[in-house]
């Protein structure tokens, strides 16, 4: 009886309550658009919302985990990751040209998506082991976890979630202490490397210029970001008719279910990547700002946790994992709004998609996990 | 206890100011993202206001017509008709099963369809068109025009369907259209031409609707309609017309087709039919055939699983895809080889006792038959195989390699369809790559000898032996082999040759082509082919052959004895007239034992058809 209170007491306190209001927050919203984006309510939004509650259900599971438990887990569960993902590899199944799934007979499973977790926690325990001894070479040897599923994911292709695996394990690396001195010169080199694109597209976007390390496919992509009207009718037509969505949104937005781009159809994938534009359209600037600045809070209250953690290990993934949930808006919004070329990441708690809010749901968790997380009071 | 260690204050101090760099990042980042939204929504708004006013205007898509598919007499292979079809869109439709339940007394749409038609719902968007039921007639398509308000949703459309009027017959050269898949789109995606298919829900996927996909096809053309509020058009704006998909006009010959196709009565094979001088394919047969228009509308389970399980293969295109020993049909050129390598001269003759002994092994002739003294002349003549077992020591497989592959030889012919297999020319350097094990990679100088007779290693399309019996008519000539003659634009009418010039030549003296060819020529008349070509008023070369299905180790051919299915393939090659080659031909008729009395035959068959349908057996008809 005192063990099932205990337990029931446990459940209540795993909550971070900041952070649990600021994602209701968001999920209400969620709902809200996913309601105007289907015209209705139909099995999308059922759907959406049962997905909302399984990934809320799935964080409420991992807060209750202590912390050092979920540290243990980091290196069986990379190497089951990096396992799976070899086993794409040689067993995979292709859709739409790319071999994502993996068919285990009873499940299919994308093993890329749990490496937007495994990659982090891999990478926070091992600073945290090598902590009292960093050395130069760690950064090496980190580098080299991280770079073997980026590119077994790259080389997919998936070139969005490789993205995201990429920037978790980075963050965890820049936040264990990366030198500044590095850091600094990369930045310049990817300022001016964009810079030098679009001052040349014209000659790089022409037919039969091969750019050697990206796909046809992800060239048509950037050129179309470059110029959307070199194809109205194909991949252009998202980026344009996503902004004119954004725009005609205008300061005060057309009201709740009266955004005539949505309802005529014009927007492409609305229920999934594109749902901002849904958003923008029907709430206008002021709510644009206002789900900003959500996100913002999102962030922050992460920052938060990470910086009054208690252990390296702890401070490092809970600063990395927060910085994923901002790259998941940054680059979401920035594609909607035609800032950045159109890859496939949802945004985070609005998108539909089950497989991305158990991630959201799994990364939440743990930042609830760590924020009561004081390895003094239990030793 | 457990594994932490109290926080050391300056590292914590350290993170402190990543953290905060990290979060004037974010901020940035989301400045940005302010700036931008403020860029749209306030600098930008009137104007992009505007524009999504005019989102009023939708952009329709006007699928292109496909181009026909003719032979080279204007005789049709593959056209479009003009069908009513009835749509739905199931977003606007609202409950689909009350919608069916209402529709139906109206007109009528099979438990079949409705089930296809559920079935694409859940697989497509809620806004994307899906085909309810094809082909209605006149009556049922006024009838509907008449209830249509009722029916939110659904829509009547006149769409192209294409059909194949010939049924069968040169099944496998057309191929047939079907839906575009999951993959298509990948491919159309990778390829940017995802918007120039919107609108088209066919795309080739076999014989030449897929090879010339590009050319078919087309341009997508589009409609800039006014709609209301709710999405109805009202009036149109601005219309770009369509570019139709191109015609191809076949070298293909359909009467020739059909006679030669016929030939092989319910015989499994394969036949490819080239003019020399061109390399215009005249017949292409892949026997059994199977009906493209089955695949238009997507392919029924019982007639595909008909089609797939069936032992005798109809979906294989067998002159590209199957691979054979093509046994004595490879001696003319073996015999060239030794020519024009100087290994030996035409008037040489050694002793045919009945086998050839190499290495303290005995290879035997075929049927236990012995010749003995013959020149070259008579050693293809009467199909010696002793006489080219005693070549291959001489030349050698590298030196054979290198003189068969210009002639096409285990290469890929470059004929313009999809699918062909390119088999195996061997030499030491393949063996060396084509296995693992090191002992398994040397070559064996008795390897040699049953390469030399067209078997062993050997393994070739039966397009590649009508390609080479094409060059051998042509004194070394290698025209690339084409299905389709020309490219014709249905609007200007102008014509575009697919091949007008000559890949490459061979550089071969002469007389040892004339030697080969007398000797060839002496077959049919005296030699292993001559009964199928008693009486024919033209004079053919030719060869006959066996392709071995079974390997007999050491045991006795006897043909009654094995399964059927496991007796050796007959072939044909040859060409006619000598003087002038109008057609070369290569023939192959499965597990029907031996060449000169299944295989020739048929390409006497053929080469009447061609060479004596106009009587001056010249020109061939245009």
């Amino acid at each position: 009886m005192k063990l099932l209170f205990k337990f029931l007491l446990r459940g209540v306190t795993a909550f971070d309550w900041p952070l649990m209001i600021v994602l209701l927050l968001l999920g209400a919203t969620g709902l809200l658009v996913m309601h105007s984006a289907v015209g209705g309510t139909d099995w999308r939004y059922a759907d959406h919302l049962r997905n909302l509650l399984i990934g809320l259900g799935v964080m409420w599971v991992v807060a209750m985990v202590p912390f050092q438990y979920i540290l243990k887990f980091a290196v069986p569960f990379y190497i089951l990751g990096v396992i799976l993902l070899l086993g794409v590899e040689f067993f995979g199944s292709t859709s739409k040209g790319a071999t994502r799934w993996l068919n285990l007979g009873f499940i299919r499973i994308q093993p890329s998506e749990m490496l937007k977790i495994a990659v982090p926690l891999m990478l926070a325990w091992y600073f945290h082991k090598r902590e009292s001894s960093l050395r130069f070479y760690d950064f090496f040897a980190a580098g080299a976890l991280l770079l073997v599923p980026f590119l077994l994911i790259v080389k997919q292709p998936d070139l969005g979630t490789a993205l995201l695996v990429f920037g978790a394990g980075f963050c965890v690396i820049y936040f264990a202490g990366l030198s500044f001195k590095l850091l600094v010169p990369l930045l310049v080199v990817a300022v001016v490397g964009i810079g030098g694109i679009i001052t040349y597209q014209k000659d790089l976007c022409q037919e039969g210029t091969d750019w050697v390390v990206l796909h046809d496919y992800q060239k048509h992509r950037v050129c179309t970001l470059l110029d959307p009207n070199n194809d109205p009718l194909g991949k252009g037509f998202h980026t344009i008719q996503s902004t004119i969505a954004v725009g005609s949104g205008g300061v005060y937005g057309k009201g709740y279910m009266s955004g005539t781009q949505t309802h005529l159809d014009f927007i492409p994938e609305r229920t999934t990547d594109f749902i901002f534009a849904v958003f923008a359209e029907e709430f206008g600037l002021y709510g644009g700002v206002t789900l900003l600045a959500l996100y913002l809070l999102l962030i922050a209250r992460g920052l938060a946790i990470a910086i009054r953690a208690p252990t390296h290990g702890s401070r490092l993934l809970a600063g990395a994992l927060t910085m994923v949930l901002f790259v998941y808006v940054f680059v979401n919004i920035g594609m909607v709004t035609g800032i950045l070329p159109v890859v496939g990441v949802p945004l985070p708690l609005l998108s539909y998609g089950g497989t991305a809010l158990v991630t959201i749901g799994i990364a939440c968790g743990i930042l609830m996990s760590i924020s009561h997380y004081f390895p003094n009071a239990e030793s | 206890m457990f594994d932490f260690k109290p926080t050391d204050q300056d590292q914590k101090r350290r993170f402190l100011v990543r953290a905060v760099v990290a979060g004037i990042l974010a901020i940035t980042c989301f400045g940005l993202l302010g700036w931008r939204f403020w860029v749209l929504q306030v600098e930008r708004h009137e104007s992009l206001a505007a524009r999504a006013e005019n989102n009023r205007i939708a952009v329709l898509p006007i699928p292109p017509r496909r181009g026909d598919i003719v032979d080279r007499n204007g005789e049709v292979l593959a056209r479009n008709f003009l069908s009513f079809t009835l749509e739905v869109v199931p977003g606007r439709a609202g409950n689909l099963d009350e919608m069916l339940s209402r529709l139906t007394p109206v007109v009528y749409v099979s438990s079949a369809d409705q089930r296809r038609f559920k079935r694409r719902v859940t697989e497509s968007g809620r806004y994307a068109s899906i085909v309810l039921r094809n082909n209605l007639n006149e009556t049922e398509a006024a009838w509907f025009s008449a209830h249509s308000l009722r029916f939110p949703g659904v829509e009547l459309r006149a769409r192209w369907v294409r059909e194949y009027p010939q049924g069968k017959a040169a099944g496998h050269v057309v191929g047939y259209v079907g839906r575009i898949s999951e993959s298509d789109m990948t491919m159309l995606e990778d390829k940017g031409e995802l918007g120039n298919y919107r609108g088209t829900d066919i795309i080739g996927k076999k014989g030449l609707e897929k090879t010339y996909e590009s050319v078919l096809h087309g341009k997508t053309g589009f409609e800039e309609v006014e709609v209301t509020a709710r999405g109805k058009p009202v009036r149109r704006l601005r219309k770009v017309d369509p570019i139709p998909g191109s015609n191809l006009v076949l070298s293909l010959d359909m009467e020739l087709q059909r006679i030669a196709e016929d030939a092989f009565k319910d015989q499994r094979g394969a036949l490819v039919a080239i003019e020399p001088a061109t390399g215009d394919v005249l017949a292409f047969v892949s026997q059994p055939s199977y009906d493209p228009n089955l695949f238009i509308d997507g392919i029924d389970v019982e007639s595909w699983r008909r089609l797939n399980e069936s032992p005798d293969h109809p979906l294989i295109n067998r002159p590209v895809y199957g691979t054979y020993p093509i046994g004595s049909t490879y001696k003319p050129f073996v015999a060239l080889a030794a020519l024009e390598l100087n290994k030996r001269r035409a008037a040489d003759r050694i002793n045919d006792p009945g086998y050839f002994e190499f290495g303290g092994q005995r290879f035997r002739n075929a049927g236990s038959t012995y010749f003995g003294s013959i020149d070259m002349h008579q050693a293809l003549v009467v199909s010696s195989d002793t006489y080219f077992y005693s070549l291959a020591p001489e030349i050698g497989v590298n030196a054979l390699h290198d003189f068969m592959k210009p002639f096409g030889f285990g290469q890929i012919t470059g004929i313009d369809i999809e699918g062909e297999r390119r088999g195996v020319l061997p030499s030491t350097e393949w063996k060396k790559n084509a296995y693992k094990k090191s002992e398994q990679q040397r070559w064996f100088a008795g390897e040699t000898i049953s390469v030399a007779v067209g078997q062993g290693y050997n393994s070739f399309t039966l397009m590649q032996l009508a390609q080479a019996t094409a060059v051998l008519a042509n004194d070394g000539t290698y025209m690339q082999p084409h299905l389709v003659r020309a490219i014709k634009n249905p609007t200007s009418g102008q014509e575009r040759l697919t091949v007008a010039e000559a890949s490459h030549r061979i550089p071969l003296k002469s007389e040892n082509v004339q030697a080969v060819k007398r000797a060839l020529a002496d077959v049919t008349v005296s030699g292993t082919a001559r009964q199928a070509f008693v009486g024919a008023p033209y004079q053919t070369a030719g060869k006959t052959g066996t392709a071995q299905v079974y390997s007999l180790r050491g045991g006795k051919y006897q043909s009654s004895a094995i399964d059927e299915r496991l007796r050796d393939h007959a072939l044909f090659m040859a060409f006619a007239p000598v003087k002038d080659p109008k057609i070369a031909i290569a023939v192959l008729v499965e597990n029907a034992g031996w060449g000169g009395s299944v295989a020739a035959p048929i390409a006497r068959k053929v080469f009447d058809e061609w060479l004596l349908r106009n009587p001056k057996g010249s020109v061939a008809p245009r």
